[in-house]
């Protein structure tokens, strides 16, 4: 289009081309029009749950979308990403006080023998942007250290990374562990990392390997909705 | 007077690099999770057993165990503050086991990536990752490496700091980046974008190219990618042998040494002057490659058609540079 864009005022945009806007600010990673945003429709009598998922996560599925087709590469996701924790920041004690249900949490965190953690933080950031709490291990982690950590979060997911060849084996350790202990079934484990692939994921029992951080998202939003529904069912 | 890599360079028309470090580090006793560079000191003669392999086996230049010898790695395991002690300690028996094989062999300080995330998505500033890769660079020159090779690289600016720093320490560098995600790093560099980001520098590197990645076609459609830019300065390929595979509950790197063989020649009809393997490649692929490239004539420009036929198809049907980019999303309105 040839003629000039008018400034867009967020305020005097209506609910509906506030949202699809705000979707196209988080795509641009623009933090401080998402914050503006989320404050706007909270003023409009939104409730904290619905600028979450309707404005928040709607619009960073789109960026895993276009991170997944290789149309979008890291840099912009982390911005995206960047952009979504603004908004959640606000959103987050409201959350809490309204009951809303949560997105889900998730320990994380490289296996034992393993050093290597970019890929980890990755996922951890684009986890976070997509709203769910993030219980960061690092990096080198014992089976204990992973069940210990699940226990005292309360968390829903577990995910383990592994670079090497030499360490992703130690992801089967610890889940046959949380068998050992009866807890398997307790969380949602998560697995990835450069040399794995689907059927390694099934070989040692995992719910679900994720070849990138979007799919690690996506999965793990997947999961925690058939988790909420069977609590609703049960 | 010139450096040992631009003499070899001179006279020579391909060099064989060498394999991989970690794995071959594994395969004599390191354990996962242990830092290698420590190695450096506390086992001195297996880090010379890992050199000598590569040069026994023809390699014309080998990197120094010290990948992960910057600050922020070695941080990791509480060795941060021994960055110059390990990076000089690895060059130095570098140099005595390149002085000792009777013909011209480069040591080349391997610098790796911080693995921080740069701002404004991370921490990490320009500033301070200079300052991580100068302090790396001068162990490893105070060791006698005779160019600093940095590699594995995903982020421009990253690579960028890591040319300031080899400025800053008044060494030759090389630079490698890691094509894995759809034929461009991580960061979203094209094989296109790396070439032309290496000829603005204002310290460029003697050569620069890929390494690591998924495989070897990926790798050899990325150095096609380098090629096409037109430029003259000398390419660097160093792929994985192959892919690593799990199998009966162990695993291992699909590709043979026949394969990486084939794979050394295709890199030379690419246009790769520097060849060498990564992850996977050991002294026995590293004769095979050597072996062909001695015995086996120079061919045509190899086309995508050819290089699937012998090495394997590739990860991604485009690699993001010429007429497969990718178009972007239309957007509603555009602001600021």
């Amino acid at each position: 289009m040839a003629e000039e864009e008018d400034e867009i005022i967020l305020s005097e945009l209506p609910d509906e081309e506030l949202v699809l806007q705000m979707h196209d600010d988080l795509y641009d990673g623009l933090k401080e029009e998402i914050e503006e945003g989320v404050g706007i429709l909270l003023a409009r009598g939104w409730t904290p749950y619905k600028v979450l998922t309707e404005a928040l996560v709607a619009g960073m599925t789109v960026v895993g979308n276009d991170f997944r087709d290789g149309i979008l590469f890291v840099p912009e996701v982390l911005l995206a990403a960047n952009a979504m924790k603004g908004g959640m920041a606000i959103l987050k004690p409201l959350l809490a006080e309204t009951g809303a249900p949560r997105m889900g949490k998730m320990v994380i965190g490289t296996v034992k023998g393993d050093i290597h953690d970019i890929g980890k933080n990755l996922v951890g950031m684009m986890m976070e942007g997509a709203g769910f709490e993030i219980i960061d291990l690092g990096i080198n982690n014992p089976a204990e250290d992973y069940i210990a950590a699940l226990e005292r979060e309360e968390a829903d997911i577990l995910g383990m990374s592994a670079l090497l060849t030499t360490t992703m084996p130690y992801m089967k350790v610890v889940i046959d562990t949380l068998k050992e202990q009866g807890k398997r079934q307790d969380y949602i484990v998560l697995v990835g990392g450069a040399p794995l692939n689907e059927e390694f994921g099934k070989a040692i029992g995992a719910d679900a390997y994720c070849r990138d951080a979007a799919v690690a998202v996506e999965t793990a939003k997947d999961f925690i909705a058939r988790k909420h529904n069977q609590m609703a069912a049960g | 007077m010139p450096d040992a890599l631009s003499r070899l360079l001179e006279t020579r028309d391909w060099l064989l690099a060498d394999g991989a470090t970690g794995t071959n580090l594994f395969n004599m006793g390191l354990s996962s999770g242990d830092a290698p560079e420590l190695w450096n000191v506390d086992e001195p003669e297996k880090i010379r057993t890992l050199y000598r392999g590569a040069v026994n086996a023809g390699s014309d230049l080998f990197l120094t165990n010290t990948f992960g010898g910057n600050a922020s790695r070695l941080k990791l395991h509480s060795a941060e503050h021994r960055v110059r002690e390990l990076n000089r300690a690895a060059a130095e028996l570098g140099r005595e086991v390149a002085d000792a094989a009777g013909r011209p062999v480069v040591v080349a300080g391997s610098v790796g990536p911080t693995g921080e995330i740069m701002v404004p998505m991370g921490a990490l500033t320009y500033a301070v990752a200079v300052e991580m890769f100068h302090e790396q660079a001068e162990g490893l020159k105070e060791g006698g490496a005779d160019v600093l090779w940095v590699e594995t690289i995903s982020a421009p600016e990253e690579y960028k700091a890591a040319g300031e720093a080899a400025k800053l320490a008044g060494m030759p560098w090389c630079g490698t980046m890691s094509f894995d995600t759809a034929g461009r790093t991580m960061m979203g560099v094209t094989s296109a974008g790396m070439a032309e980001m290496v000829e603005k520098l204002p310290y460029p590197p003697l050569a620069f190219g890929a390494n690591c990645g998924v495989g070897a076609s990926d790798l050899l459609r990325t150095v096609l990618g380098f090629a096409a830019s037109g430029t003259e300065r000398p390419l660097i390929a160093k792929g994985n042998a192959g892919i690593p595979k799990y199998h009966d509950g162990h695993i291992h790197y699909d590709g043979t040494p026949a394969l990486m063989a084939d794979y050394a020649v295709l890199a030379r009809d690419c246009g790769a002057t520097i060849i060498g393997g990564c992850c996977g490649t050991t002294p026995e692929h590293l004769r095979a490659m050597r072996e062909a490239l001695e015995t086996r004539p120079r061919g045509p420009r190899p086309s995508l058609e050819e290089i699937t036929e012998k090495l394997g198809g590739f990860s991604s049907a485009s690699d993001g540079t010429g007429d497969d980019e990718v178009p972007a999303r239309t957007r509603r309105r555009r602001r600021g």
